[in-house]
């Protein structure tokens, strides 16, 4: 597996493209104007379930409580019929072996936050035994965290290394990668680490590890989604996107919906292609679905928490 | 024997030159005694549309030239014109004015000068404002000037009134072409020789002689000329000149009941006159929780 | 070697949003609209009354009398009476708490206006209630504020008001031009016969109904409605001491002339084609997007719109393929559907203009591009349009459109941009995009335009004075700015 496609040159990341806050920030909102009902809600609203990423990352986190999570990453509100399972289920490498077994030929992929997450503060040979563990323990994806350090120290270089070697340690896993935009500040940041990612051989790029605020915001995975454009419109190579951390509520990933479809279109509409890292935004959209079923205001008592 | 004068030749001003008018036509006006005073150029629209192309070449640079600057020039006007007072003063009494008159008016008008002269560098201050909207934009507007002025001065004075009105004119970055009074124009193609020897550059101000009946039509019709200034109360010459006007939506402004000689005759708001207000909008980052703070 | 193929997106959605149209049990709308004169609404003299359309559905939804020179002549009468009795007697103190109360009332019926404009002039239900009502509102909120306080904007000036203003305005933005009208001036303690334009009276009627609810003193605020006709009959009474119009250049010159020899105050807001100039170190999708807003905001009837793109060469490919890309996320349907982003041409006169220039763009040789989106059967519709290959001396980049066609030229230099974008007799707006600082007040400082968006494009606000340069008109509204326009 090599890390660096040849088919394209390596550009130079200081001059990769400036954001205008506010206009990308009217941009994004422009999205939330758009109006979702019925059909085209529920449809949505499924395909929100199908796309997340059910998240427990947690130090206290213990074989039970992550064999409940893949029960329910299965099994999300057996109470209404046909629902598709979420996309996988992402937790720390020690607790891959556990997820496998539980999760058996579900379909639910395994994702594993590698690379001394959350800070990625650690040397680069331990981030590969990490990486390698979780792959080796049948991890499907590897979420790592990029050295925001050198990043903002200008070591483009360090940061560029880091992810080809972590995505040759992948080997057949996908390699998301995590850029935590809340501590890189501005958008002009968030766009060349972004560039930086993609062109190492990112899979998916990612926005936050979800411990730092803010954590994913339209704005920002707007930034990233348009890197992944003009990415794909010089290479014809797609990257898939993950938003993690801060979206809890059926509507506001319907809006999420809405800018992927309206910036990349539609074959980035399936969970290949587009996530949510989140904990707590399945049941918020199982709720709207079941209301509008029902035509009934929900309750959170009807939903398991896990 | 006494020694025979030399006579003036008085000829327009264009472009930083003294040519006669292209149509080789003169007029001959006297004065209240039936003295002729001159053989004054009769200009033609031709002269006219020189005057304008110079006037257009000109602007560019005049208007970009810092305001400072600007008003350094102006006061150099001042200070030429202090120095040919005695010129000036002896052509508005062969134009029919009192001794008294005559370095009254010369004296108002180098003051007028310098009043404009420190206006350069301040009415954009006056004038300016930055604009509190509720965006995340910052948002101000300045005055900036209108383009090439055509000028029919005032008739009754000779110096005066001319000075009154091209002074707030250039002061503001414009250009012009001014028609001088029909019946008392010594003092206009004079005051051009001042102009010409102030570190003006050629084609600021332009100066014409002739008839006002003749040129009002294209001083109002040039598609070239951005606003054009009018200073008699003559019914029929305004009617001509806003109808013409509209050709190319140029601004018209009468200044047909203004007191030339009296403190109210000059103040910022006849440079506000030939500006265009311009307002410039760009978007203010504001990224994270940072405030400002004490 | 970057690779060059064409990598294209699919944007043909296949989420569709299904339909979310604003419901109209909220907008009452009568079936017959009379003047507007003195605080009362009377029967024309004309006993003529004209059809209102929604140019959506060609259906009719109201008629709006049209009124005669009797009708103007009353009109004017009341609006003497009333300054000369009530208005200019007024402590401005109490005249600004008639124009506070006109604003709050506009915002208490907002949503009810939002649907009235949409319905009657065809713009996105989105538009209508995100920036037309809310702004219209805001802008008397500003100038009441002025009232009391006029005597700090113009130092050292004696401040007098001019009397009675005719106001004419037009289609394109009626309740918002109908607030820039009558907020200075009610403010600098004029009075006003406001004329809307005849495809779009409705809101301006549902203003007099506000006015006449806010108690205002009759007569201060009169407004009539008609086409051409009564608009020259207000341009051409003798008691009128100030016109006020915002339309097309052509008709603005009628009006220069008309009022030749009167001692009538004017201000004109006119036309226009603004330059949108693109450089390659811009944020392009920042700058693409206002690109889109420029020319597709309310169908691009508006008079500042951003209609001739110049995009430097090194980028041009790159911007054209994500104007494209964004243009084919365009919803073009129901004005009332939340969702839409074009509405319906707002009259068939315009509509065929428009497809006028379509075909002239072709003549000259032009490269069209339009969106593959599917437009409604019935209803004034148009796709949003882009002409490349197109030159300086095409009538395409030099004539106003006003609709939504978008012309595209490439440019090397920037003293190259700055000469061509300003060779036109308009100067209305412009827009820059780029980088770098001391690049953007270059040119803003050499555009010759009354407003110039650096890196943003089409922001109106009350505080921000608008108006053009040379054939776009003179005066200003909005802003410090806008108040000399009512001043002696």
């Amino acid at each position: 597996m090599v890390a660096i496609n040849s088919n394209y040159n390596i550009p130079d990341f200081s001059l990769s493209p400036r954001i205008d806050q506010v206009g990308v920030e009217e941009r994004a909102k422009r999205f939330t104007a758009r109006s979702i009902k019925t059909t085209s809600k529920v449809n949505g609203l499924k395909l929100v379930l199908n796309m997340i990423d059910l998240t427990t990352l947690e130090g206290k986190d213990t074989e039970g409580k992550v064999k409940q999570l893949c029960y329910k990453a299965q099994h999300l509100h057996d109470a209404y019929e046909g629902l598709p399972t979420v996309a996988a289920i992402c937790v720390y490498p020690s607790m891959v072996k556990i997820a496998k077994q539980a999760l058996g030929n579900s379909g639910v992929k395994i994702a594993a936050v590698a690379t001394a997450f959350p800070s990625g503060q650690a040397p680069r040979d331990v981030k590969i035994r990490d990486t390698k563990f979780a792959v080796d323990n049948g991890a499907d994806e590897i979420d790592m965290v990029i050295s925001r350090g050198k990043f903002l120290e200008g070591d483009y270089n360090f940061v560029f290394d880091e992810i080809a070697a972590i995505k040759e340690a992948c080997g057949n896993a996908r390699l998301k990668v995590i850029l935590e935009t809340g501590e890189l500040v501005t958008y002009d940041k968030v766009r060349r680490a972004s560039d930086i990612a993609m062109y190492a051989g990112a899979d998916f790029i990612k926005t936050s590890t979800g411990k730092i605020q803010p954590a994913a915001t339209m704005p920002v995975t707007l930034v990233m989604l348009e890197a992944i454009r003009d990415f794909y419109y010089k290479t014809g190579k797609m990257i898939a996107m993950k938003p993690a951390g801060g979206i809890s509520k059926a509507k506001a990933a319907l809006h999420y919906l809405v800018m992927v479809q309206e910036t990349l279109g539609s074959a980035w509409m399936s969970n290949h292609w587009f996530r949510f890292g989140a904990s707590s935004l399945a049941n918020d959209v199982l709720m709207q679905l079941v209301k509008e079923k029902t035509g009934v205001y929900q309750s959170g008592n009807y939903f398991s928490i896990d | 024997m006494t020694r025979i004068a030399v006579l003036k030749t008085y000829k327009i001003y264009i472009g930083g030159q003294f040519p006669r008018t292209e149509s080789g036509r003169y007029y001959t006006p006297f004065n209240k005694t039936g003295k002729p005073l001159a053989n004054m150029c009769l200009s033609s629209r031709k002269d006219f549309r020189e005057a304008v192309v110079a006037a257009r070449n000109a602007f560019g640079g005049w208007s970009a030239r810092a305001a400072f600057n600007r008003g350094q020039i102006l006061y150099r006007i001042a200070e030429m014109l202090e120095g040919r007072k005695a010129q000036f003063i002896d052509e508005l009494l062969q134009q029919g004015a009192t001794k008294e008159q005559a370095e009254n008016e010369v004296n108002i008008s180098i003051d007028r000068l310098v009043y404009y002269a420190g206006w350069c560098d301040k009415y954009q201050q006056l004038f300016s404002a930055v604009n509190p909207v509720a965006s995340s934009h910052f948002n101000f507007s300045v005055p900036e000037p209108t383009g090439v002025v055509s000028i029919i001065a005032p008739q009754q004075t000779s110096l005066l009134g001319l000075v009154s009105v091209i002074a707030p004119v250039i002061a503001g970055g414009n250009t012009c072409v001014v028609l001088a009074s029909e019946s008392k124009p010594l003092c206009a193609i004079t005051f051009a020789e001042v102009i010409n020897s102030s570190d003006v550059p050629g084609g600021v101000v332009n100066v014409l002689t002739g008839k006002v009946a003749e040129l009002a039509k294209y001083f109002a019709d040039h598609m070239d000329v951005n606003a054009t200034i009018f200073c008699e109360n003559d019914i029929d010459t305004k009617k001509l000149i806003q109808d013409k006007s509209a050709l190319n939506v140029k601004r018209v402004f009468f200044y047909d009941d203004v007191k030339w000689n009296v403190a109210d005759a000059e103040n910022p708001y006849f440079i506000l006159d030939t500006q265009e207000i311009k307002t410039t909008w760009h978007p203010i980052e504001n990224i994270g929780g940072a405030k400002a703070g004490y | 070697m970057a690779k060059t193929k064409n990598n294209t997106l699919k944007l043909d959605f296949k989420m569709e949003y299904a339909p979310a149209p604003e419901s109209k049990s909220s907008a009452k709308i009568n079936s017959k609209y009379d003047l507007f004169i003195n605080g009362k609404f009377e029967k024309p003299d004309s006993k003529k009354y004209f059809d209102a359309i929604n140019p959506a559905t060609e259906e009719k939804i109201s008629t709006v009398a049209e009124a005669n020179n009797n009708d103007v002549n009353k009109a004017v009468k009341a609006a003497r009476n009333a300054y000369e009795k009530v208005w200019s007697k007024m402590p401005a103190k109490e005249r600004a708490k008639y124009i506070f109360r006109i604003a709050r009332m506009i915002q208490e019926r907002a949503r009810e206006l939002a649907i009235i404009e949409t319905m009657d002039g065809g713009k996105p239900i989105r538009e209508s209630r995100d920036i037309d009502v809310p702004l219209a509102a805001n802008h008397f909120f500003y100038y009441a504020g002025w009232a009391d306080k006029l005597q700090y904007a113009f130092p050292n000036k004696k401040i007098e008001s001019l009397g009675v203003a005719g106001q004419i305005i037009p289609w394109n933005f009626p309740l918002l031009m109908a607030a820039w009208k009558i907020a200075p001036a009610l403010a600098t303690g004029n009075t006003v016969v406001l004329k809307p334009a005849e495809t779009t009276p409705l809101t301006a009627l549902k203003l007099a109904e506000i006015i006449q609810e806010s108690d205002l003193p009759p007569g201060v605020v009169n407004i009539i409605t008609g086409a051409g006709a009564t608009g020259a009959a207000i341009v051409n009474h003798p008691d009128i001491n100030k016109i006020a119009f915002t339309g097309s250049t052509d008709v603005g010159k009628i009006i220069q002339r008309a009022t030749a020899g009167t001692n009538k105050k004017v201000t004109l807001e006119l036309g226009g084609k603004a330059a949108n100039i693109i450089f390659d170190d811009a944020p392009l999708d920042q700058a693409v997007e206002g690109v889109i807003n420029g020319i597709f905001f309310n169908q691009g009837h508006v008079c500042c719109a951003g209609s001739r793109l110049f995009v430097q060469e090194s980028v041009y490919k790159i911007v054209l393929q994500k104007l494209k890309d964004r243009l084919e996320t365009l919803i073009v349907a129901d004005p009332l559907d939340k969702n839409t982003d074009i509405g319906a041409i707002n009259s068939k006169q315009q509509m065929d203009n428009i497809h006028k220039y379509l075909k002239i763009g072709l003549a000259e040789g032009a490269e069209i591009y339009q969106t593959h989106c599917n437009l409604p059967k019935k209803g004034f519709f148009m796709k949003p349009t882009l002409f490349t290959n197109v030159a300086q001396s095409s009538r395409i980049v030099q004539e106003e459109i006003f609709g939504p066609v978008l012309t595209i030229q490439t440019f090397r230099t920037d003293d190259e941009v700055i000469e061509k974008a300003n060779n036109t007799p308009y100067g209305l707006s412009a827009g820059v995009w780029t980088d770098k600082g001391s690049k953007i007040f270059n040119l803003t400082t050499k555009m010759r335009a009354g407003v110039i968006w650096a890196n943003t494009f089409n922001k109106f606000d009350p505080t921000s004075p608008f108006g053009g340069y040379k054939e776009s008109g003179f005066g200003r509204e909005g802003g410090l700015h806008g108040l000399s326009a009512y001043l002696k």
